[in-house]
Protein backbone atom coordinates (compact mmCIF):
# COMPACT_ATOMS: atom_id res chain seq x y z
CA UNK A 1 0.00 0.00 0.00
CA UNK A 2 1.41 3.35 -1.09
CA UNK A 3 1.41 4.40 2.77
CA UNK A 4 3.48 7.33 1.16
CA UNK A 5 0.49 9.06 0.24
CA UNK A 6 -1.69 8.96 3.36
CA UNK A 7 -3.47 11.69 2.70
CA UNK A 8 -4.76 10.84 -1.08
CA UNK A 9 -6.54 7.18 0.76
CA UNK A 10 -8.17 8.84 3.33
CA UNK A 11 -9.63 11.49 0.78
CA UNK A 12 -10.62 8.30 -1.42
CA UNK A 13 -12.14 6.64 1.50
CA UNK A 14 -14.14 9.92 2.65
CA UNK A 15 -15.04 10.12 -1.16
CA UNK A 16 -16.08 6.39 -1.15
CA UNK A 17 -18.17 7.27 2.43
CA UNK A 18 -15.81 4.88 4.26
CA UNK A 19 -16.51 6.08 7.58
CA UNK A 20 -13.33 6.64 9.38
CA UNK A 21 -13.05 5.43 12.68
CA UNK A 22 -10.88 6.09 15.71
CA UNK A 23 -7.20 4.19 14.78
CA UNK A 24 -7.34 5.26 11.25
CA UNK A 25 -4.84 7.32 9.50
CA UNK A 26 -6.37 11.12 9.41
CA UNK A 27 -4.46 14.15 8.91
CA UNK A 28 -3.99 16.62 11.87
CA UNK A 29 -6.91 19.11 10.64
CA UNK A 30 -9.24 16.53 10.45
CA UNK A 31 -8.42 15.46 14.18
CA UNK A 32 -8.27 18.61 15.13
CA UNK A 33 -11.70 19.74 13.78
CA UNK A 34 -13.37 16.93 14.41
CA UNK A 35 -12.17 17.43 18.36
CA UNK A 36 -13.53 20.96 18.00
CA UNK A 37 -16.63 20.53 16.54
CA UNK A 38 -17.69 17.32 18.99
CA UNK A 39 -16.39 18.70 21.84
CA UNK A 40 -18.50 21.64 21.39
CA UNK A 41 -22.06 19.82 20.29
CA UNK A 42 -20.97 17.94 23.55
CA UNK A 43 -20.74 21.11 25.97
CA UNK A 44 -24.00 22.39 24.32
CA UNK A 45 -25.93 19.41 25.40
CA UNK A 46 -24.20 20.04 29.41
CA UNK A 47 -24.93 23.64 29.31
CA UNK A 48 -27.98 22.93 27.71
CA UNK A 49 -29.83 21.71 30.29
CA UNK A 50 -29.38 25.09 32.16
CA UNK A 51 -32.30 27.29 30.78
CA UNK A 52 -34.67 24.17 30.76
CA UNK A 53 -33.39 22.80 34.38
CA UNK A 54 -34.62 26.71 35.26
CA UNK A 55 -38.42 25.31 34.92
CA UNK A 56 -38.62 22.20 36.36
CA UNK A 57 -39.34 23.06 39.74
CA UNK A 58 -42.10 25.81 38.40
CA UNK A 59 -43.43 23.03 35.67
CA UNK A 60 -47.26 23.71 35.83
CA UNK A 61 -48.06 20.41 36.69
CA UNK A 62 -46.95 17.16 37.53
CA UNK A 63 -46.75 15.39 34.00
CA UNK A 64 -45.01 18.44 32.38
CA UNK A 65 -42.45 18.40 35.31
CA UNK A 66 -41.74 14.55 34.47
CA UNK A 67 -41.70 15.39 30.52
CA UNK A 68 -38.81 18.24 31.26
CA UNK A 69 -36.97 16.28 33.88
CA UNK A 70 -36.64 13.42 31.17
CA UNK A 71 -36.03 15.88 28.30
CA UNK A 72 -33.13 17.22 30.45
CA UNK A 73 -31.93 13.86 31.60
CA UNK A 74 -31.70 13.37 27.39
CA UNK A 75 -29.57 16.15 27.21
CA UNK A 76 -27.04 14.59 29.65
CA UNK A 77 -27.01 11.39 28.08
CA UNK A 78 -25.70 12.97 24.79
CA UNK A 79 -23.24 15.03 26.11
CA UNK A 80 -21.73 11.91 27.61
CA UNK A 81 -22.34 10.20 24.35
CA UNK A 82 -20.44 12.89 22.42
CA UNK A 83 -17.93 13.74 24.97
CA UNK A 84 -16.85 9.95 24.67
CA UNK A 85 -16.94 9.70 20.83
CA UNK A 86 -14.47 13.04 21.22
CA UNK A 87 -12.52 11.14 23.63
CA UNK A 88 -11.70 8.23 20.76
CA UNK A 89 -9.72 11.27 18.89
CA UNK A 90 -7.15 11.60 21.96
CA UNK A 91 -8.31 14.37 23.78
CA UNK A 92 -9.30 13.30 27.40
CA UNK A 93 -12.77 14.15 29.11
CA UNK A 94 -10.67 16.67 31.82
CA UNK A 95 -9.35 18.57 28.92
CA UNK A 96 -12.30 18.90 27.78
CA UNK A 97 -14.38 20.48 31.28
CA UNK A 98 -11.57 22.35 31.54
CA UNK A 99 -11.15 23.71 27.81
CA UNK A 100 -15.07 24.84 28.61
CA UNK A 101 -14.67 26.02 32.25
CA UNK A 102 -11.53 28.23 31.21
CA UNK A 103 -13.66 29.50 28.56
CA UNK A 104 -11.35 28.37 25.56
CA UNK A 105 -14.15 26.02 24.18
CA UNK A 106 -17.53 27.35 23.15
CA UNK A 107 -20.74 26.27 23.15
CA UNK A 108 -23.81 27.01 21.08
CA UNK A 109 -24.87 30.57 21.73
CA UNK A 110 -28.29 29.74 22.11
CA UNK A 111 -28.39 28.62 25.84
CA UNK A 112 -26.83 32.49 27.19
CA UNK A 113 -30.29 33.48 26.43
CA UNK A 114 -32.18 33.59 29.21
CA UNK A 115 -36.22 31.19 29.85
CA UNK A 116 -38.09 33.86 31.25
CA UNK A 117 -41.21 32.50 30.97
CA UNK A 118 -43.11 28.96 31.01
CA UNK A 119 -43.39 29.36 27.06
CA UNK A 120 -40.08 29.00 26.71
CA UNK A 121 -39.94 25.82 27.60
CA UNK A 122 -42.33 25.10 24.47
CA UNK A 123 -40.54 27.80 22.01
CA UNK A 124 -36.76 25.92 23.36
CA UNK A 125 -38.64 22.40 22.22
CA UNK A 126 -40.07 23.55 19.24
CA UNK A 127 -37.44 26.04 17.78
CA UNK A 128 -34.14 25.35 19.51
CA UNK A 129 -34.71 21.88 19.09
CA UNK A 130 -35.91 21.94 16.30
CA UNK A 131 -32.88 23.57 14.90
CA UNK A 132 -30.42 21.27 16.49
CA UNK A 133 -32.62 18.49 14.91
CA UNK A 134 -32.08 19.34 11.55
CA UNK A 135 -28.16 19.84 12.00
CA UNK A 136 -28.09 16.78 13.29
CA UNK A 137 -29.95 14.95 11.17
CA UNK A 138 -27.80 15.74 8.29
CA UNK A 139 -24.88 15.05 10.88
CA UNK A 140 -25.36 11.49 10.64
CA UNK A 141 -23.98 10.76 7.81
CA UNK A 142 -20.68 12.25 9.26
CA UNK A 143 -17.42 10.53 8.18
CA UNK A 144 -16.12 10.07 11.21
CA UNK A 145 -17.70 6.75 12.63
CA UNK A 146 -18.07 7.50 16.58
CA UNK A 147 -19.48 11.17 15.94
CA UNK A 148 -21.86 9.35 13.32
CA UNK A 149 -22.77 6.47 16.00
CA UNK A 150 -23.60 8.81 18.58
CA UNK A 151 -25.74 11.22 16.24
CA UNK A 152 -27.82 8.10 15.31
CA UNK A 153 -28.62 7.98 19.03
CA UNK A 154 -29.02 11.58 20.05
CA UNK A 155 -31.72 12.02 16.82
CA UNK A 156 -33.68 8.75 18.01
CA UNK A 157 -34.08 10.27 21.24
CA UNK A 158 -34.13 14.51 19.79
CA UNK A 159 -37.79 13.91 18.11
CA UNK A 160 -39.90 14.09 21.53
CA UNK A 161 -37.97 16.66 22.30
CA UNK A 162 -39.29 18.88 19.82
CA UNK A 163 -42.49 17.52 19.52
CA UNK A 164 -43.25 18.36 23.21
CA UNK A 165 -42.24 21.36 22.59
CA UNK A 166 -44.78 22.40 19.85
CA UNK A 167 -47.41 20.25 21.82
CA UNK A 168 -46.97 23.12 24.86
CA UNK A 169 -47.05 25.92 22.53
CA UNK A 170 -49.94 24.84 21.05
CA UNK A 171 -51.87 23.94 24.59
CA UNK A 172 -51.30 27.44 24.98
CA UNK A 173 -52.15 28.56 21.74
CA UNK A 174 -55.87 27.66 22.98
CA UNK A 175 -55.52 28.82 26.36
CA UNK A 176 -56.82 32.11 27.30
CA UNK A 177 -55.95 35.65 26.27
CA UNK A 178 -52.64 35.97 28.93
CA UNK A 179 -51.31 32.60 27.60
CA UNK A 180 -51.48 33.44 23.87
CA UNK A 181 -49.69 36.32 24.51
CA UNK A 182 -46.71 34.66 26.29
CA UNK A 183 -46.95 31.80 24.18
CA UNK A 184 -46.18 34.42 21.34
CA UNK A 185 -43.87 36.48 23.33
CA UNK A 186 -41.89 33.29 23.72
CA UNK A 187 -41.42 32.56 20.04
CA UNK A 188 -40.71 36.37 19.29
CA UNK A 189 -37.53 35.95 21.76
CA UNK A 190 -36.58 32.81 20.35
CA UNK A 191 -37.28 33.18 17.25
CA UNK A 192 -34.14 35.38 15.84
CA UNK A 193 -31.59 33.33 18.26
CA UNK A 194 -32.64 29.74 17.09
CA UNK A 195 -31.84 31.74 13.29
CA UNK A 196 -28.40 32.29 14.97
CA UNK A 197 -27.64 28.39 15.83
CA UNK A 198 -26.77 27.46 12.13
CA UNK A 199 -23.81 29.60 12.54
CA UNK A 200 -22.83 32.42 10.59
CA UNK A 201 -23.53 32.77 6.81
CA UNK A 202 -21.55 30.04 4.39
CA UNK A 203 -19.83 33.44 2.80
CA UNK A 204 -18.37 34.36 6.27
CA UNK A 205 -17.53 30.72 7.47
CA UNK A 206 -14.36 29.63 8.04
CA UNK A 207 -15.01 26.31 8.82
CA UNK A 208 -17.33 25.22 5.82
CA UNK A 209 -14.76 24.35 3.01
CA UNK A 210 -12.63 22.10 4.66
CA UNK A 211 -15.98 20.85 6.67
CA UNK A 212 -17.89 19.84 3.60
CA UNK A 213 -14.72 18.30 1.50
CA UNK A 214 -13.97 16.05 4.84
CA UNK A 215 -17.86 15.57 4.87
CA UNK A 216 -17.93 16.47 8.46
CA UNK A 217 -20.35 18.72 7.89
CA UNK A 218 -23.33 17.37 4.99
CA UNK A 219 -24.80 20.58 4.21
CA UNK A 220 -23.92 24.49 4.97
CA UNK A 221 -24.94 26.44 7.38
CA UNK A 222 -27.44 29.09 5.15
CA UNK A 223 -28.84 25.49 3.26
CA UNK A 224 -29.81 23.87 6.68
CA UNK A 225 -30.70 27.52 8.02
CA UNK A 226 -33.38 27.73 4.94
CA UNK A 227 -35.09 24.43 5.58
CA UNK A 228 -35.30 25.58 9.00
CA UNK A 229 -37.26 28.70 8.15
CA UNK A 230 -39.51 26.47 5.68
CA UNK A 231 -40.34 24.57 8.35
CA UNK A 232 -40.81 26.72 11.13
CA UNK A 233 -42.86 29.10 8.73
CA UNK A 234 -45.62 26.76 7.88
CA UNK A 235 -45.70 25.07 11.59
CA UNK A 236 -46.33 28.18 12.88
CA UNK A 237 -49.90 28.98 10.94
CA UNK A 238 -50.60 25.71 13.50
CA UNK A 239 -50.34 27.63 16.33
CA UNK A 240 -52.09 30.52 15.03
CA UNK A 241 -48.86 32.65 16.05
CA UNK A 242 -46.76 34.97 13.79
CA UNK A 243 -42.97 34.60 13.60
CA UNK A 244 -41.31 38.31 14.00
CA UNK A 245 -40.01 38.90 10.57
CA UNK A 246 -41.90 41.30 8.37
CA UNK A 247 -40.02 40.44 5.32
CA UNK A 248 -41.02 36.31 6.01
CA UNK A 249 -42.44 35.51 2.81
CA UNK A 250 -43.30 32.50 0.35
CA UNK A 251 -40.83 33.18 -2.34
CA UNK A 252 -43.09 30.83 -5.56
CA UNK A 253 -40.24 30.87 -7.75
CA UNK A 254 -37.55 29.68 -5.34
CA UNK A 255 -39.95 27.42 -3.99
CA UNK A 256 -39.03 28.66 -0.92
CA UNK A 257 -39.55 31.08 2.05
CA UNK A 258 -37.37 34.81 1.76
CA UNK A 259 -36.54 36.22 5.27
CA UNK A 260 -34.97 39.34 6.99
CA UNK A 261 -31.73 39.43 7.79
CA UNK A 262 -30.11 38.44 10.77
CA UNK A 263 -28.58 40.85 13.58
CA UNK A 264 -24.95 39.49 12.86
CA UNK A 265 -23.77 42.10 15.65
CA UNK A 266 -25.71 40.41 17.78
CA UNK A 267 -24.61 37.09 16.93
CA UNK A 268 -21.23 38.29 17.09
CA UNK A 269 -21.59 39.74 20.32
CA UNK A 270 -22.97 36.57 21.67
CA UNK A 271 -20.37 33.94 20.72
CA UNK A 272 -17.65 36.50 21.49
CA UNK A 273 -19.40 36.24 25.42
CA UNK A 274 -21.61 38.93 25.71
CA UNK A 275 -24.87 37.54 25.57
CA UNK A 276 -27.29 38.02 27.99
CA UNK A 277 -26.54 34.90 30.62
CA UNK A 278 -23.12 33.87 29.11
CA UNK A 279 -21.12 34.12 32.66
CA UNK A 280 -24.20 33.03 34.47
CA UNK A 281 -23.87 29.69 32.77
CA UNK A 282 -20.11 29.63 32.84
CA UNK A 283 -20.52 30.29 36.43
CA UNK A 284 -23.45 27.51 36.91
CA UNK A 285 -21.44 24.46 35.00
CA UNK A 286 -18.08 25.93 36.85
CA UNK A 287 -20.32 25.57 40.31
CA UNK A 288 -21.77 21.82 39.83
CA UNK A 289 -18.27 20.64 38.55
CA UNK A 290 -16.55 22.05 42.02
CA UNK A 291 -19.35 21.04 44.37
CA UNK A 292 -19.17 17.28 42.67
CA UNK A 293 -15.40 16.72 43.23
CA UNK A 294 -16.12 15.38 46.97
CA UNK A 295 -18.27 12.84 45.37
CA UNK A 296 -16.08 12.43 42.51
CA UNK A 297 -12.89 12.23 45.11
CA UNK A 298 -14.70 9.85 47.29
CA UNK A 299 -15.60 7.29 44.49
CA UNK A 300 -11.96 6.69 44.09
CA UNK A 301 -10.93 6.63 47.64
CA UNK A 302 -13.84 3.34 47.79
CA UNK A 303 -12.34 2.04 44.64
CA UNK A 304 -8.53 2.23 45.74
CA UNK A 305 -9.60 0.34 49.25
CA UNK A 306 -11.48 -2.04 47.81
CA UNK A 307 -8.62 -3.02 45.80
CA UNK A 308 -6.06 -3.09 48.67
CA UNK A 309 -8.24 -5.38 50.49
CA UNK A 310 -8.51 -7.81 47.65
CA UNK A 311 -4.78 -7.79 47.23
CA UNK A 312 -3.92 -8.03 50.75
CA UNK A 313 -6.12 -11.24 50.99
CA UNK A 314 -4.59 -12.54 47.73
CA UNK A 315 -1.18 -12.23 49.65
CA UNK A 316 -2.69 -13.74 52.99
CA UNK A 317 -3.96 -16.74 50.51
CA UNK A 318 -0.97 -17.42 49.10
CA UNK A 319 1.01 -17.35 52.50
CA UNK A 320 -1.68 -20.20 53.60
CA UNK A 321 -0.65 -22.24 50.89
CA UNK B 1 2.15 -14.60 14.48
CA UNK B 2 2.44 -11.20 15.44
CA UNK B 3 -0.36 -9.64 13.69
CA UNK B 4 -1.00 -8.27 16.39
CA UNK B 5 2.23 -5.96 17.24
CA UNK B 6 0.51 -2.77 19.10
CA UNK B 7 -1.47 -2.84 21.97
CA UNK B 8 -4.42 -1.30 21.15
CA UNK B 9 -7.17 -0.51 23.85
CA UNK B 10 -11.08 -0.41 22.09
CA UNK B 11 -10.86 3.08 20.35
CA UNK B 12 -9.89 5.33 22.88
CA UNK B 13 -5.98 5.66 23.01
CA UNK B 14 -4.42 3.81 25.45
CA UNK B 15 -2.88 6.66 27.20
CA UNK B 16 -5.93 8.48 27.72
CA UNK B 17 -8.17 5.78 29.12
CA UNK B 18 -8.42 7.13 32.33
CA UNK B 19 -7.31 5.79 35.76
CA UNK B 20 -7.07 2.21 34.84
CA UNK B 21 -4.65 1.05 37.57
CA UNK B 22 -5.78 3.88 39.42
CA UNK B 23 -2.55 6.30 39.35
CA UNK B 24 -1.53 6.87 42.76
CA UNK B 25 -2.71 3.62 43.88
CA UNK B 26 1.26 1.77 44.90
CA UNK B 27 1.28 4.95 47.21
CA UNK B 28 -1.38 4.90 49.59
CA UNK B 29 -0.37 7.80 51.42
CA UNK B 30 -1.31 9.94 48.82
CA UNK B 31 -4.80 11.10 48.93
CA UNK B 32 -7.23 10.75 46.61
CA UNK B 33 -7.15 14.06 44.19
CA UNK B 34 -8.73 15.12 41.00
CA UNK B 35 -7.44 11.85 38.79
CA UNK B 36 -9.38 11.12 36.58
CA UNK B 37 -12.26 7.89 36.12
CA UNK B 38 -11.13 4.80 34.09
CA UNK B 39 -13.07 4.93 30.95
CA UNK B 40 -15.35 1.21 30.40
CA UNK B 41 -16.82 0.02 27.14
CA UNK B 42 -20.48 -0.69 27.50
CA UNK B 43 -22.07 -3.69 25.86
CA UNK B 44 -26.11 -4.31 25.86
CA UNK B 45 -28.35 -7.07 24.98
CA UNK B 46 -31.24 -5.52 23.89
CA UNK B 47 -33.29 -8.52 24.41
CA UNK B 48 -33.45 -11.82 25.33
CA UNK B 49 -32.42 -14.11 22.33
CA UNK B 50 -29.28 -11.41 20.93
CA UNK B 51 -25.94 -10.35 21.36
CA UNK B 52 -24.63 -7.99 23.35
CA UNK B 53 -23.45 -5.07 21.33
CA UNK B 54 -21.08 -2.57 21.86
CA UNK B 55 -22.86 0.35 22.67
CA UNK B 56 -20.41 3.07 23.84
CA UNK B 57 -18.30 3.92 26.80
CA UNK B 58 -18.12 5.77 29.62
CA UNK B 59 -16.02 6.92 32.86
CA UNK B 60 -16.87 5.43 36.28
CA UNK B 61 -14.92 4.29 39.66
CA UNK B 62 -15.36 1.12 39.85
CA UNK B 63 -17.40 -1.53 38.09
CA UNK B 64 -20.57 -1.23 39.94
CA UNK B 65 -20.81 2.26 39.02
CA UNK B 66 -20.32 1.58 35.61
CA UNK B 67 -23.33 -0.26 35.16
CA UNK B 68 -25.07 1.87 36.47
CA UNK B 69 -24.46 4.99 34.82
CA UNK B 70 -24.65 2.26 31.90
CA UNK B 71 -28.65 1.82 32.36
CA UNK B 72 -28.96 5.63 32.83
CA UNK B 73 -26.87 6.52 29.59
CA UNK B 74 -27.75 3.97 27.46
CA UNK B 75 -31.21 2.25 28.37
CA UNK B 76 -33.61 5.21 28.86
CA UNK B 77 -35.81 4.13 27.13
CA UNK B 78 -35.47 0.52 27.79
CA UNK B 79 -32.66 -0.48 25.29
CA UNK B 80 -31.70 -3.50 27.16
CA UNK B 81 -31.96 -6.26 29.39
CA UNK B 82 -28.56 -7.21 30.34
CA UNK B 83 -25.38 -4.78 30.37
CA UNK B 84 -21.42 -6.01 30.31
CA UNK B 85 -18.70 -3.60 31.01
CA UNK B 86 -15.09 -3.92 30.52
CA UNK B 87 -12.19 -1.57 31.30
CA UNK B 88 -11.88 -0.10 27.74
CA UNK B 89 -7.81 -0.73 28.84
CA UNK B 90 -8.47 -4.88 29.01
CA UNK B 91 -9.88 -4.50 25.31
CA UNK B 92 -7.17 -5.46 22.67
CA UNK B 93 -7.86 -4.90 19.39
CA UNK B 94 -6.21 -5.91 16.32
CA UNK B 95 -4.77 -3.09 13.94
CA UNK B 96 -5.70 -0.86 11.07
CA UNK B 97 -2.80 -0.86 9.40
CA UNK B 98 -2.56 -4.49 9.28
CA UNK B 99 -5.86 -5.18 8.33
CA UNK B 100 -5.07 -5.81 4.11
CA UNK B 101 -2.67 -8.96 5.07
CA UNK B 102 -4.57 -9.73 8.22
CA UNK B 103 -7.46 -10.10 6.23
CA UNK B 104 -6.21 -11.38 3.07
CA UNK B 105 -6.69 -15.36 3.70
CA UNK B 106 -10.45 -14.83 3.20
CA UNK B 107 -10.64 -13.06 0.11
CA UNK B 108 -9.95 -15.91 -2.35
CA UNK B 109 -11.96 -18.07 -0.82
CA UNK B 110 -15.22 -17.97 -2.48
CA UNK B 111 -15.98 -21.72 -2.53
CA UNK B 112 -17.21 -20.90 1.16
CA UNK B 113 -20.20 -19.58 -0.14
CA UNK B 114 -23.35 -21.16 -1.28
CA UNK B 115 -23.71 -19.73 -4.42
CA UNK B 116 -20.12 -20.95 -5.68
CA UNK B 117 -22.21 -24.22 -6.37
CA UNK B 118 -24.08 -24.76 -9.52
CA UNK B 119 -26.37 -27.07 -8.93
CA UNK B 120 -29.48 -28.11 -11.69
CA UNK B 121 -32.63 -26.46 -11.39
CA UNK B 122 -34.59 -29.85 -10.60
CA UNK B 123 -32.37 -30.10 -7.14
CA UNK B 124 -35.23 -27.78 -4.94
CA UNK B 125 -34.67 -26.19 -1.81
CA UNK B 126 -30.78 -26.49 -0.97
Amino acid sequence: MPTQYPDILFQQKINKEIKIEPKDWMPEAYRKTNIRQISQHAHSEIVGMLPEGNWISRAPTLKRKAILIAKVQDEAGHGLYLYSAAETLGITRDEMIDDLHCGKAKYSSIFNYPSLTWADMGAIGWLVDGAAILNQVALCRTSYGPYARALVRICKEESFHQRQGFETLLVLSQGTVDQKAMCQDAINRWWWPSLMMFGPKDSESTNNDMGIKWKIKRKTNDELRQNFVDMAAEQVKVLGMSLPDPALQWNEANKKYDFGELNWDEFWKVVKGNGPCNKQRLAARVKAHEDGAWVREAAVAYQRKRKAAVRSSFGEAKEAV
Amino acid sequence: MDYIKKIYYGDIPGENSGGGELKGFSDPSLESGDEAWPLWEVFIRSKQGLDHKHAGSLHAADAAMAIENARDVYTRRQEGVSIWVVESKDIHASNPDDSGSFYEPAEDKIYRYPGFYDLPDEVKQM
